[in-house]
Parts: C-alpha cells; sequence; structure tokens
C-alpha cells in the first residue's frame, strides 16, 4: 500500500465518522466511554457474567420464538418421539416437543436457552453478593442497587414465566402451586386467580397469556432497566480496593478501550462458549419425560428452577396444620406466613442501602470497596441472610435429600426447620467473631511485620523471631478502612430523644459496638521505635 | 504492581480441557456407581425342583420369620395367598431373605436360584392361592399391539408420584422410599405391580389389565434402552439437579475463567 493511499483510506475512515458525528454527535459519547476505568479484580466480572448469559437468552429465545406455538388446542401427537405417539396435548406442547425432536438444532437452542436463563439468575445473585459485601451500595451508588434488585426480580419473574410455557406436567404443577397461593390470599385470592387465569385453574388462556409477558413486556421492562444499571454505572464508576494511587476520585485499571474492550470481548465468548458446550452436554428440562399437562397426576421431584425454589422451600417448611377460622372464612396461615416471611426478606435486601445509611448517619460518598472484614456487622448479616435464603432453598429438596442420603423425609424438614432459625444467628456470631479476628491479624500485621521464619539468637543467648515489615502497598491496603463509631442520641430541636433516634442508636450501637480501628499513623511511628 | 504472588498464566486451553475433564469425570463416576449398584449376580442353573424341595429351602431360610406353615410371627407377616407372583418379586430382586429391620426391605443380590425362588413358591401356592408369575405372553415387549405411548400414559398417570416420571425413584414418608426403576426384569415389574410390595398399591387385573400391564413393561424398557436425548441426563431428578450442575460446574468455571482473565501476566 502506498502512502497516498494510505491517507486516501485515512480520509474515508475520518469522513465516515465525521458524517456520523454531525448527524449524532456521537464522538463524545465514545470518548467518555472509552476513557471509562474497569477496574481489574475478578469478582467484577459477575455482573458481565450475568449481561452475557443474558445475550444469550435473547439470541436462543429468538430462535425459539420462529418454532413455538403457544396455543392450546388439543391435537393428538404426531411427531418422532415413540412414548408420545398418538398422546392428546397441546400445541403449546406440541411446538416444544418439535423444537426438541424434530427441527434442527432446536433441543440445542432450548438447552442453551434454559442453562443460560439458570446462569443467568446465577450470575446476578452473585453479583449482588459481591455488592453487598464490599458496600458498593453505599451512596451514590444506592439507586443502582434498587435497580439492580429490580432486574434479579424481574429475571425471575421471566424464569419462571418461560418455565411454564411448555405445558407439560411439570410446567402445570408449578402453575398449580402458584394457584394455590393465590387463593391462599385472604378475600380477593380467589378473584384474583380467576382473572390471572381467565376463568377456573388451569383453563386454556394462561399459556398464551404468560407468553406475551414472556416474550414482549417482561424483556422490554428488563432491557430498560439494564440500560439504566448501566447508564449509572458509567456515571458512577466502578468501586475499587484501597491500593496505593487508588484514591475516591479515581479508578485504577484498564480503560474500557482498547484493553478492557479486547478482554471483554474475548470473556463474552468464553461465557458463551462455556454455556454451549453446558447446553450440548447436559440435558436440562427433559418435557418429552413429563408428558402433557394433566391435573391429576404429580410426579416425585416436582421442583421449580432453583431460583424459585426457596419459595417452594418456605412453603414446605411450615408445619402441619397452621390454618385459623375467622369470622367463616379460613386463613391459611401455612400459606400466608411464608409469603410475608419472603416478602419482608426482599423488602430487606431492596432497601438495605437505605436502611445501613439510616443506621449509620453516613451521608458521605463512598468509591471505595470495602473489604468483608472490615466491616463485621455487614458481613455477618450479609452471612445470615445467606444461610436464611440457602435453608429455604435446601427445603425445596428435602424429598431427594431423603431419598439419596436414606433419611426420613420429616426428620430433613424438622432439621431445616431448625436451622432455618438457628443458622442465621449461629452464622451471624461466628462470622463476625472471624471477621473482627481477621482484622486483628491485619492490624498486628502492620504493627509488627509478619512472620519471616528466621530464628535469631541474640548475643544474651535469647532466641527470636524475626518479623518483617509489610510494604508500603500491603500496608495501605491493611489500613485505609473506614471506622465507623455508633451514633450519638441527640435531641432533635424541640429538645426531646425521639423514639426513632433510640432505635437507630441501639441499632448503631449492636453495629459497631465491636470494632477494630484501622491503624493510625502515631501507632505506627509507635511501633517503628519498638522494633 | 510490586510483591505478587507469580500466578502465570495458563496455557490457553487450560481451562477448557479442565472444564472437559471435570464433566467426564463427574459422568463417568456416576456411570459407575449406578451400574454397580445394579449388577446382580446370574444365579446358576440348577436342575428342576419341586414344592418338596421350596418347603425345605422356605423351612430353612424364611420360617424364622415368616413361620412354619407361612402363618406369620411377629418378625414377619403370613404369606398364606400372598402368591407365587409375590415371592418371586420378594426373592429374586433381593429384598428376601430380609437382611435386617428397618423402613423399608434392603435390597441385596438374589440369594437363591431362579428354581429355588420357584420351588418356594409352589410351596406358598400349596398353602393357599394367589396370584401366579405373570405368562412369557405378558413379558414379551416386541408382540403387536404392544402401545408404549399407552405404557407411558399410564405410568405418568399411576406412578409417576411416587417413581418420578422418568422412573428415577422418589422419598415416601418415615423414611421409605419409591425405588428407581431403571434395567428392571420385566417379571418384576409385573409381578410389582400385581402384588404392590410394602407401600405401592397393588394393581390388579381390574385396574390395569395384563396388556396394559404389558405396554408400561415396555416403556420403562423403552426408557432403559434409549440414550438420553439430551446428553447426560443428571440422574434425572428434575430442576434440583439442574440447579445444582449450574451452581456448581456451571458457575465454578466460569468464576474459574474471571479470575483467570483479571490475573496478570508476570
Ligand atoms: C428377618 C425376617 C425375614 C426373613 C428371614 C424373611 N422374611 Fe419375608 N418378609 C419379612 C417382613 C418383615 C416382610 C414384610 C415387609 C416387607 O415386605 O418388606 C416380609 C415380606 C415377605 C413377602 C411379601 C408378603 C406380601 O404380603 O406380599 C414375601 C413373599 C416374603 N416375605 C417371602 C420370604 C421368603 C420366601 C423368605 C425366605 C427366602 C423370607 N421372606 C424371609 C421378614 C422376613
Ligand atoms: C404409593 C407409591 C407407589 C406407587 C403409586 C407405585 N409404586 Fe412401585 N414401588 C413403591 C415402593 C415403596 C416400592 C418398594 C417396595 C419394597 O421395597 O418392598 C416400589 C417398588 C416397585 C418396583 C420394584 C423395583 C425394584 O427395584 O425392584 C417396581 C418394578 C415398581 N414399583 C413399579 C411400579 C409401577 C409400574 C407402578 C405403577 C403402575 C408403581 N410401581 C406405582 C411405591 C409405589
Amino acid at each position: 500500500m502506498t502512502a497516498t493511499q494510505a491517507a486516501r483510506k485515512q480520509s474515508l475512515t475520518s469522513k465516515a465518522s465525521n458524517y456520523l458525528d454531525e448527524r449524532t454527535s456521537i464522538s463524545g459519547a465514545v470518548s467518555f466511554l472509552g476513557r471509562k476505568i474497569f477496574p481489574d479484580h475478578w469478582s467484577f466480572m459477575l455482573g458481565e457474567v450475568a449481561l452475557y448469559s443474558f445475550v444469550a437468552i435473547l439470541i436462543s429465545g429468538t430462535f425459539l420464538t420462529f418454532f413455538f406455538d403457544p396455543s392450546m388446542t388439543h391435537v393428538p401427537y404426531e411427531g418422532s418421539y415413540v412414548p408420545l405417539k398418538g398422546i392428546g396435548m397441546s400445541v403449546a406442547y406440541h411446538s416444544a416437543l418439535d423444537i426438541s425432536f424434530d427441527i434442527r438444532g432446536g433441543l440445542l437452542m432450548r438447552q442453551v436457552h434454559h442453562w443460560s436463563a439458570l446462569l443467568f439468575v446465577a450470575s446476578i445473585g452473585l453479583h449482588m453478593l459481591r455488592v453487598f459485601f464490599t458496600g458498593a451500595y453505599r451512596k451514590p451508588r444506592e439507586i443502582n442497587w434498587v435497580i439492580g434488585f429490580l432486574l434479579f426480580i424481574l429475571a425471575m419473574a421471566e424464569g419462571f414465566t418461560g418455565y411454564s410455557l411448555p405445558d407439560d406436567l411439570l410446567s402445570g404443577n408449578g402453575l398449580a402451586i402458584i394457584n394455590g397461593m393465590v387463593k391462599g390470599i385472604p378475600l380477593i385470592g380467589t378473584w384474583i386467580s380467576y382473572f390471572f387465569f381467565g376463568g377456573l385453574f388451569p383453563g386454556t388462556a394462561i399459556v398464551p397469556r404468560l407468553y406475551i409477558l414472556h416474550i414482549m413486556l417482561l424483556p422490554a421492562i428488563l432491557i430498560a432497566s439494564l440500560g439504566l444499571h448501566m447508564l449509572l454505572l458509567i456515571i458512577n464508576k466502578h468501586t475499587q480496593f484501597a491500593g496505593p494511587g487508588r484514591t475516591k476520585g479515581n479508578v485504577v485499571g484498564s480503560p474500557i478501550m482498547p484493553v478492557f474492550a479486547a478482554k471483554a470481548g474475548g470473556f463474552f465468548f468464553l461465557v458463551f462458549g462455556a454455556i454451549m458446550l453446558i447446553a450440548s452436554l447436559v440435558t436440562i428440562n427433559p418435557i418429552w419425560n413429563y408428558g402433557p399437562y394433566d391435573p391429576s397426576p404429580v410426579s416425585a421431584g416436582t421442583q421449580p428452577d432453583w431460583y424459585i425454589g426457596f419459595a417452594d422451600g418456605a412453603l414446605r417448611l411450615v408445619p402441619p396444620g397452621w390454618e385459623v377460622e375467622l369470622f367463616g372464612y379460613t386463613l391459611t396461615i401455612a400459606i400466608l406466613a411464608p409469603m410475608a416471611v419472603m416478602g419482608v426478606f426482599l423488602v430487606l435486601v431492596a432497601f438495605w442501602p437505605f436502611i445501613e445509611a439510616w443506621i449509620t448517619g453516613d451521608k458521605r460518598e463512598h468509591h471505595m470497596a470495602d473489604r468483608p472484614r472490615n466491616n463485621p456487622t455487614r458481613t455477618a448479616i450479609g452471612a445470615a441472610g445467606i444461610i436464611f435464603y440457602a435453608v429455604m432453598w435446601a427445603a425445596a429438596s428435602s424429598d431427594l435429600m431423603a431419598t439419596h442420603f436414606s433419611l426420613n423425609v420429616f426428620y430433613v424438614i424438622h432439621v431445616l426447620q431448625a436451622l432455618l432459625i438457628l443458622g442465621p444467628i449461629i452464622g451471624f456470631w461466628l462470622t463476625k467473631r472471624i471477621a473482627i479476628g481477621l482484622q486483628k491479624k491485619d492490624r498486628e500485621m502492620v504493627l509488627h511485620g509478619f512472620e519471616s521464619g528466621r530464628i535469631v539468637r541474640k548475643p544474651g543467648g535469647e532466641f527470636i523471631e524475626v518479623h518483617q515489615p509489610v510494604d508500603e502497598y500491603e500496608r495501605w491496603r491493611l489500613t485505609s478502612f473506614d471506622a465507623y463509631e455508633p451514633t450519638k442520641e441527640r435531641p432533635n430541636s424541640a429538645g426531646r430523644i425521639t423514639a426513632g433516634t433510640k432505635i437507630r442508636g441501639s441499632l448503631s450501637r449492636w453495629f459497631f459496638e465491636d470494632r477494630i480501628t484501622p491503624v493510625t499513623k502515631s501507632e505506627l511511628e509507635q511501633s517503628k521505635h519498638d522494633h | 504492581m510490586a510483591k505478587r504472588k507469580n500466578r502465570g498464566r495458563r496455557h490457553p486451553l487450560a481451562s477448557a480441557a479442565l472444564l472437559i475433564l471435570g464433566l467426564a469425570a463427574v459422568g463417568g463416576g456416576y456411570t459407575v456407581v449406578s451400574e454397580a449398584a445394579d449388577a446382580s449376580a446370574p444365579a446358576p442353573a440348577a436342575s428342576q425342583l419341586t414344592a418338596e424341595d421350596g418347603q425345605r429351602l422356605y423351612m430353612a431360610n424364611c420360617a424364622t420369620c415368616h413361620g412354619v406353615e407361612a402363618v406369620g410371627t411377629k418378625n414377619g407377616p403370613t404369606l398364606i395367598g400372598v402368591g407365587a407372583a409375590s415371592v418371586n418379586f420378594q426373592v429374586m430382586t433381593g429384598r428376601m431373605p430380609l437382611a435386617f429391620q428397618g423402613p423399608q426391605a434392603d435390597q441385596r443380590n438374589p440369594q437363591f436360584t431362579q428354581e429355588q425362588s420357584d420351588a418356594m413358591g409352589e410351596y406358598i401356592q400349596t398353602l393357599g392361592a394367589g396370584p401366579d408369575k405373570p405368562d412369557e405372553e405378558w413379558l414379551d415387549t416386541s408382540a403387536t399391539g404392544v402401545d408404549i405411548a399407552n405404557g407411558a400414559e399410564l405410568f405418568r398417570i399411576n406412578c409417576a408420584m411416587c417413581h418420578n416420571v422418568a422412573g428415577a425413584g422418589g422419598a415416601l414418608t418415615e423414611g421409605k422410599f419409591a425405588p428407581n426403576l431403571h434395567d428392571i426384569d420385566g417379571a418384576h415389574i409385573y409381578e410389582a405391580m400385581l402384588t404392590g410390595p410394602q407401600n405401592m398399591p397393588v394393581f390388579n387385573d381390574n385396574n390395569i389389565s395384563p396388556e396394559e400391564k404389558r405396554d408400561v413393561i415396555a416403556y420403562l424398557h423403552y426408557l432403559d434402552e434409549s440414550p438420553s436425548v439430551g446428553g447426560w441426563d443428571l440422574g434425572s431428578l428434575g430442576p434440583v439437579s439442574e440447579g445444582l450442575f449450574i451452581w456448581t460446574l456451571g458457575l465454578g468455571s466460569i468464576v474459574a475463567l474471571t479470575v483467570w482473565l483479571t490475573s496478570r501476566p508476570n
């Protein structure tokens, strides 16, 4: 290529970009995006995993819509799966079977769609835990936490509506459980159920309705929220772990262009590849085993997908006979209680940033990610929450635990019931102790260095182990964190201490009573003199 | 950045290879274990035995629990009228003689040959007639008129609530369970329906006709013979095993990828 040719080419691209820029003013956005920095700790990539599995869901889902037909018309099966030949079923189930057996690549796409859906929700969950334990939801990112929470709920809703579409025995049983829960709501339950199913359960309206929700409404809301989530992420920037040169005002890592873009592009294909690998090797939801939906049979091992499991488990954990009669109405506490517990749990999660800010009284902006140990109470609350969720989740598979470990189902349920209450308490206490212990160790390291393993005999005959001071980078990492103190219960303008202030004071004391403060400069100086 | 542990970048294919290896190991391990569990020793053939031989075998091996003349004791129910079908099922699936008292008879390798079991069955029949072993005709799943789809439907309606739609088994109350139904002899499936062992209901010929029983057998054998179309079936346990898989191998391998991507070249 000669120089003139190169120049002409150059001018062509620059012409093109000029053309675009004059009409869209996109260059500002491009350079803004290009300068955005992405931190380089692995846990910061979990959100991306969610994003990429969502892309996989969109692509495979589009393929599925070409062939899936949500109609509830009753037809005999005429596809190629022998054990269903001639069996009457809905067109919806028939077309889902056709996708699995008679459309090239259909089964693979179904499995990609379902596996990536499971991965999507799982990676959102893990991503939320990362954000929680590093305190990355604090001001100014509270709103983005709430949007993220909304995404989590939307993802579950997408999963649930999708699970119900094939109209096989499993999905029908799932709907039957939902129907039961809805009907358990006092006064309006039956009406809601009527409205939802377009008449008596199961009816023929529900699958087409869920389909519209699944492919139009929910994805539209999901994509809009996702866009907002990413926009706020760019505006607020990422948090980062403390380190030399890392301040509240900057983010250290690779700029999006070109290093990170290259990495992210590669990572996209890695995630996609992993999903393809799983989908081509491992069966998911073999709908042909379940047969068409029919309200009478129920299969052993009827469970929802994992992300709905906690709700199923909560229902199973209720002791039998929770029902009261009030003014001639039967209140099914067995359904209302778990719904209330789950509702409270979810509300606590959704509004946690505001709750914590209220307790700590902290109105500052935070851009540094906490190491989990440096906020022991929060970390302990997180651990307790995980245990609470996990016990409900495990309860959904109580029957499988019983058969696979040769245990009595009732026994398994009783143990889980006890764990639901005791687990979070023990987990809280243990985690807090461990976090504080780790903090003490950090302090020890900063002040006295780490054990070098070198034993020296002093002239006086005394043996000592030489302690090596940690280097400056490490010291920075270990000493830069916020130490909160309990808020003071100050009287308000009327000179009174309100009940709210008192509650807040005691919560704050509970939060920060036991604390380890970061090593201060003077302490450090002091320790240098000692050695 | 200074003073980082030397985390060398692995070969680009290492993770993929690891993933495949992991999958293969788990899959292989599972197959070995499930095959080992299903294995049963073939019994050596013996010459024709009679009801008298059956009585002798019975007195030596069963009378302690089921009593002389099979009237029953506190350790075992009476066997009068249970029929040769029940004896064949209990003995040839390795449930009897009972190994130890538990919530449910444990299965071992069969302790008797087919002839010895038949002789005991004949003896029990002489005490009071009950359902006999099925005719060969009802076990021949290649006969004309056998309808696998009908068998599958009957199975979903009558059996799946305990045994799971894919015959993977399920939990019942008080430590009892419905076993998985993979690779079970046609005669034993038939006899299980006919005699209803333990917590399983009896499906007599009015409930499920012999032809229909044959369809059920044909369906269960179809499942045994057809490979899982979607790949590894995770034990056909449904969404729980799928969730477990995505949280362990699935998300695990992806987290491994993120750690690898963010590690620095030295
Ligand atoms: C250790 C005690 C014990 C011994 C030995 C024993 N059984 Fe049993 N058997 C039981 C008990 C208990 C049951 C009922 C529970 C069950 O079915 O698992 C039973 C059930 C049965 C039944 C099913 C009865 C029905 O209602 O259909 C048959 C048939 C049977 N036994 C045959 C035998 C034969 C044949 C032998 C000898 C080879 C034998 N048992 C040895 C304890 C025993
Ligand atoms: C109420 C639950 C229940 C139902 C319904 C049920 N079973 Fe069973 N089934 C059991 C139990 C429990 C056992 C184990 C009995 C034992 O160990 O003595 C069993 C055992 C069996 C066995 C023996 C398996 C082995 O490992 O030897 C077969 C075969 C079988 N069932 C087939 C069927 C078929 C076919 C149907 C439907 C027509 C059916 N069952 C319906 C509970 C059930």
